[in-house]
Parts: structure tokens; C-alpha cells; sequence
């Protein structure tokens, strides 16, 4: 399983004066799902571009399926799906003819049907791709880049501009790729996206990789001290508390490395003076506070 | 491939109200509306009568609404959404997408001069040419061919859909005018007769109207005209394999 589908050594790419990426290492396992996080403008679609092969690098190794995408022909485009930021319906077309369309493309494509299945879009096969809705529209692109069979599926921002229900059932699909066995490359704006779907999380900002990990330990995330909060109760001034604690608002904050055992000691004094602690909430930091952390609140 | 490629591409032509209009409405309305005001007059330097120098006048509108006004809108309108990029992203070969909508607009060209032919010899007992039939057909074929050459030329010096339907009528507007296909153009100035002589429409005007000149015999076919236009599209190939990008204008930064 752990045979690398797409590696990349010290790839950099630099646009007139500016280092777009600025010398980075990535690999992708085979049958993982990889998520790729960072800020606009953080070098992530450049790099996405390239192992894509829609753009050329300045330096560095780039290997994607055991081929330079920069030189890749269509032997290799038959083995990658590609699902791009932005893309239209193709104008015209139903659901059904845009994948016989596309299916017609690779020398191996899957069953339309099936496909149309997989997304969900089986009512709708017969509308045209501009009248479905935008979650739809979505998920027909996602068909597109599956159509193919592809062993590898790059997903750029797959449900931006979903409404929370879609984006559940666009993670479902997701998920079953990974069923399939696909390895996928996913990039999004959305922690619990990359929370709820990826294996493994590498954070890019300013052109270099800043943490990498899964979505448990990503930036020391497991390490992280959790975060024991409450309302004060009236009456009660912060340092009569047990523990060191700040407050904002009458709102009170503990940062804990032992969190059980401070949870009790904080219960034991409570109970004691016959006090409630309103709004108690124990929680490690969650990724998005990570994420945040590392790319500095650029996101 | 490319049959794939054209049929899909044929589907969409048909089923989109606003190129159906423009390539098909469009030049049938002209040729009713000239026919109508000018009637039977005799008009042109061959003095034949009004309705058998628009026909093949208005064909050659016909033939550029078909390749050139169809395939430039068309193409920009698929760079910007990103729908060119993604069939970039597939194993189809480059050429087979271009060649299959090239000649999805070369057979639109084709089919919208045969309806104004079929109006003319039916609606106004044009005579259609029969020893110059080469002329026409072979004039009509490299015209379309030529002007989908200067299409994707053109595509790409269009910034977004939004512009490619002004720009290919403010360029097409004036050029049908001085190149015979609405006037007669022996009624212009010479030197805007000298200027229509340098672009392609007046070339697939003059090539059609001298097939359907009773006058013409012999094949009909006139090989400075269809040279010329050969001449335009090798040069809109040239740019085009030059110029041409998959990717949106607005996102190439």
C-alpha cells in the first residue's frame, strides 16, 4: 500500500519576481486520500497545476504515477482523473451525453450508468448540465473526472459553494473512492472536509510546506494542550478558582495538559461550594485552530 | 475521434437558441429582407437580377455566420468556463477537439448555404448553377475552412465571452458591406474597393457570385479568390498553433 504515487522533490516555481513555490516535498501513497491545505495565493493551485501537468516547473523532481506530468501524453492522461476548480457544464449536452462525450475520450471509461450512479445524479441524467443546480453541476464533474477509471483523481475545492447537505453527500462519494481504491489528491478551504475525509493533511504557506501529518497530529495537533472553558459563576472571582485560569467576558479559559485530572479537581470544587459551571466544554484545538496557527490567520 | 468529437459538437450547436439564430436565422432574414426591398431589380456589375446576386452574396454571410461567428463565440465562451481545460485534462489529443468542432462549424456553414440556396431556387426562382456547381462547392469549403482558421485566431486576442460577440460583428459588420454582400460594392468608392480587395469575405463573395453568374462558364471556379482565402487561413493557422491557449484568459496571471 504504501507505494508512491505522486513524488515531488524540491519543486519550485517562480513567476517573474515572485517564488510562487518555493521548494517542496510531497508523496502520495497509493489508495490514500491526501488533502492539500493553504491560503490563496499560497502556492497550492501552482502546485497543483504542475502535478496535473497544465503547468511547467522552474526546478525540482516531480513524478506523478512514475511519469513527469510536464512530458505526459495521453497514455498517462488515461490513468489521471481531474476535477478543476472551475469548469462549466459542457453548453448543450445532458448529463448522460456529457459522459458519453467524455467517455468516448479514454480507452477504458467506466459503465455511464454506474458512474451516474456513483454521484447520485440518476433522476437527472436526461437534463441538460446547465440547468442542474450548483451541487449537482459539482458532482457531474466529479463523474467527468471519474469517467475514465482513473487510478488517480485530483479534486480541487470539490464543494465550494455547497450547501451543507450537498457537501455531506459530495463527501460520501468521495469516501467511496477510496472504496475503489483511487488514490485522490484533494484540495479545500474546508478543515472538516480534510478532517472527515483524508488520510493525511500537508499545509502549504508562503511557497513551502509548513506541517504535515494526519488530521490527528497535523502541527502537533495531539500534543496540543486542550482547552477546559466555562462561564464563571456569579460571585466568584477568577483566582478563587483551583486552577490557573484566564478569563474574557466572564468567560473563563484552562489550559490543560492533564485534562481528566483537571476536569475533577475543577468538578470536586465546584460540587463542594454547590456551584454549576455553566457552558463547560473540554476540546483540544480543533484543526481549524491548527490550520490557522500555520498559515499565520491568512486563510 | 473527431466523428465523436463532432457529433457531441453538433448536438450542442443545435440545441444552442443564440448560434441558431446568428448562423441560421440571421442570413435566411437577410436574404428575405434584400430580395424583398429590392425585388427583381436587375443590380451588380453582371447586371443580374437582385435575387440571383443575394443568394450567393448572402451565402457567403451564410458560410462565415457557420465557421467564423459561430466557432469564435463558441470556442472563447468554452476557454472561459473551463470546459476546454478539462477536455485538456482527458487523453484526447488536441487536434481531434479542434478539428471535430472545426468541422461540426464547416458542416453548419455548408448546411445554412444549402438552405438559402433552396430558398433562393424555391422562393425566388433563383436558378441554381449546375456546370460551375465545383464553384461554388469549392469556394463554400475553403471559405469555411479558412474563416475556422481565422476563428481560433482570433479566439485568442478575445479576452471573454462576453466580448467575442461585438467583436466579431463590429469586425464582420463592415467588411460584408464593402465586400459585396449586402451592395453591389461597384457602387462603393475604389478605394474602399481596394481595401474589401485585401480580406477574405470579399474573396468568398467574389467566388460565389461568379459561380452564379449565368454569364460564367467552365467549372466556375475562380482561383485567385479561392487563393487568397487559402492564403488567410494558412495565416489564421498560424497564429492560432501560435496563440492558442486551453486555459481561461482571466486565470492565466
Amino acid at each position: 500500500m504504501d507505494e508512491a504515487v505522486i513524488s515531488v522533490r524540491g519543486l519550485r516555481k517562480r513567476y517573474a519576481a515572485v517564488e510562487a513555490v518555493a521548494g517542496i516535498d510531497l508523496e502520495v501513497r497509493r489508495g490514500e486520500i491526501f488533502a492539500f491545505l493553504g491560503p490563496n495565493g499560497a502556492g497550492k493551485t501552482t502546485t497543483v497545476e504542475i502535478l496535473e501537468g497544465f503547468r511547467k516547473r522552474t526546478e525540482g523532481d516531480v513524478s506523478v504515477l512514475g511519469v513527469d506530468p510536464a512530458h505526459a501524453g495521453s497514455a498517462w492522461r488515461n490513468r489521471v482523473g481531474t476535477v478543476l476548480q472551475e469548469s462549466a457544464a459542457e453548453p448543450g449536452l445532458t448529463v448522460r451525453e456529457c459522459l458519453e462525450l467524455y467517455a468516448g475520450y479514454y480507452d477504458a471509461p467506466r459503465d455511464i450508468d454506474e458512474t451516474i450512479a456513483l454521484v447520485g445524479l440518476r433522476e437527472k441524467s436526461e437534463t441538460l448540465g446547465e440547468q442542474l443546480s450548483g451541487g449537482q453541476r459539482r458532482r457531474l464533474d466529479v463523474a467527468l473526472g471519474l469517467i475514465g477509471d482513473p487510478e488517480l483523481i485530483f479534486l480541487d475545492e470539490p464543494t465550494t459553494g455547497f450547501d451543507p447537505s450537498a457537501r455531506r453527500a459530495a463527501w460520501n462519494v468521495i469516501d467511496g473512492l477510496r472504496a475503489l481504491g483511487k488514490t485522490v489528491f484533494l484540495t479545500t478551504h474546508y478543515m472538516d472536509e480534510a478532517e472527515n475525509l483524508a488520510d493525511r493533511i500537508a499545509v502549504i504557506a508562503g511557497g513551502r510546506i509548513v506541517a504535515e501529518g494526519t488530521p490527528r497530529t497535523l502541527g502537533g495537533r495531539e500534543r496540543m494542550a486542550v482547552r477546559i472553558s466555562f462561564t464563571l459563576p456569579s460571585g466568584i472571582a477568577i483566582d478563587e478558582l483551583p486552577l490557573q485560569a484566564s478569563a474574557q467576558n466572564g468567560h473563563v479559559a484552562v489550559e490543560s495538559e492533564r485534562p481528566l485530572a483537571d476536569v475533577n479537581v475543577l468538578a470536586d470544587w465546584a460540587l463542594g461550594r454547590g456551584l454549576d459551571l455553566p457552558d463547560l466544554d473540554v476540546r483540544r484545538p480543533s484543526l481549524e485552530d491548527v490550520y490557522l496557527e500555520l498559515t499565520g490567520g491568512a486563510a | 475521434m473527431i466523428l465523436h468529437q463532432f457529433r457531441y459538437d453538433l448536438l450542442a450547436f443545435l440545441r444552442n437558441r443564440q448560434s441558431r439564430f446568428f448562423t441560421i436565422v440571421l442570413p435566411v432574414l437577410f436574404l428575405v429582407i434584400f430580395v424583398s426591398v429590392f425585388g427583381n431589380h436587375e443590380i451588380g456589375p453582371q447586371n443580374v437580377k437582385a435575387s440571383t446576386y443575394y443568394v450567393p452574396g448572402l451565402s457567403a454571410m451564410g458560410v462565415i455566420a457557420g465557421s467564423f461567428v459561430n466557432l469564435v463565440i463558441s470556442v472563447t465562451a468554452q476557454r472561459e468556463s473551463g470546459v476546454l481545460k478539462r477536455r485538456r485534462a482527458t487523453p484526447v489529443p488536441a487536434w481531434v477537439i479542434i478539428a471535430g468542432r472545426a468541422l461540426t462549424a464547416i458542416v453548419v456553414a455548408l448546411g445554412v448555404m444549402t438552405v438559402l440556396l433552396l430558398i433562393g431556387r424555391f422562393g425566388y426562382g433563383v436558378e441554381l448553377p449546375t456546370s460551375t456547381l465545383p464553384g461554388v462547392v469549392v469556394t463554400a469549403i475553403v471559405g469555411a475552412v479558412a474563416f475556422c482558421c481565422l476563428a481560433y485566431a482570433l479566439t485568442t486576442v478575445i479576452a471573454n465571452e462576453d466580448a467575442a460577440q461585438p467583436m466579431v460583428q463590429a469586425i464582420m459588420l463592415p467588411l460584408y458591406f464593402i465586400s459585396g454582400v449586402f451592395i453591389p460594392n461597384v457602387n462603393l468608392p475604389t478605394w474602399l474597393r481596394d481595401v474589401a480587395e485585401v480580406f477574405p469575405v470579399q474573396h468568398l463573395a467574389d467566388g460565389l457570385h461568379h459561380a452564379f453568374d449565368p454569364a460564367t462558364h467552365g467549372t466556375g471556379i475562380v482561383w485567385a479568390d479561392v487563393g487568397v482565402l487559402a492564403l488567410w487561413g494558412v495565416a489564421g493557422l498560424a497564429v492560432a498553433l501560435w496563440r492558442f491557449t486551453w486555459t481561461p484568459a482571466a486565470a492565466t496571471a
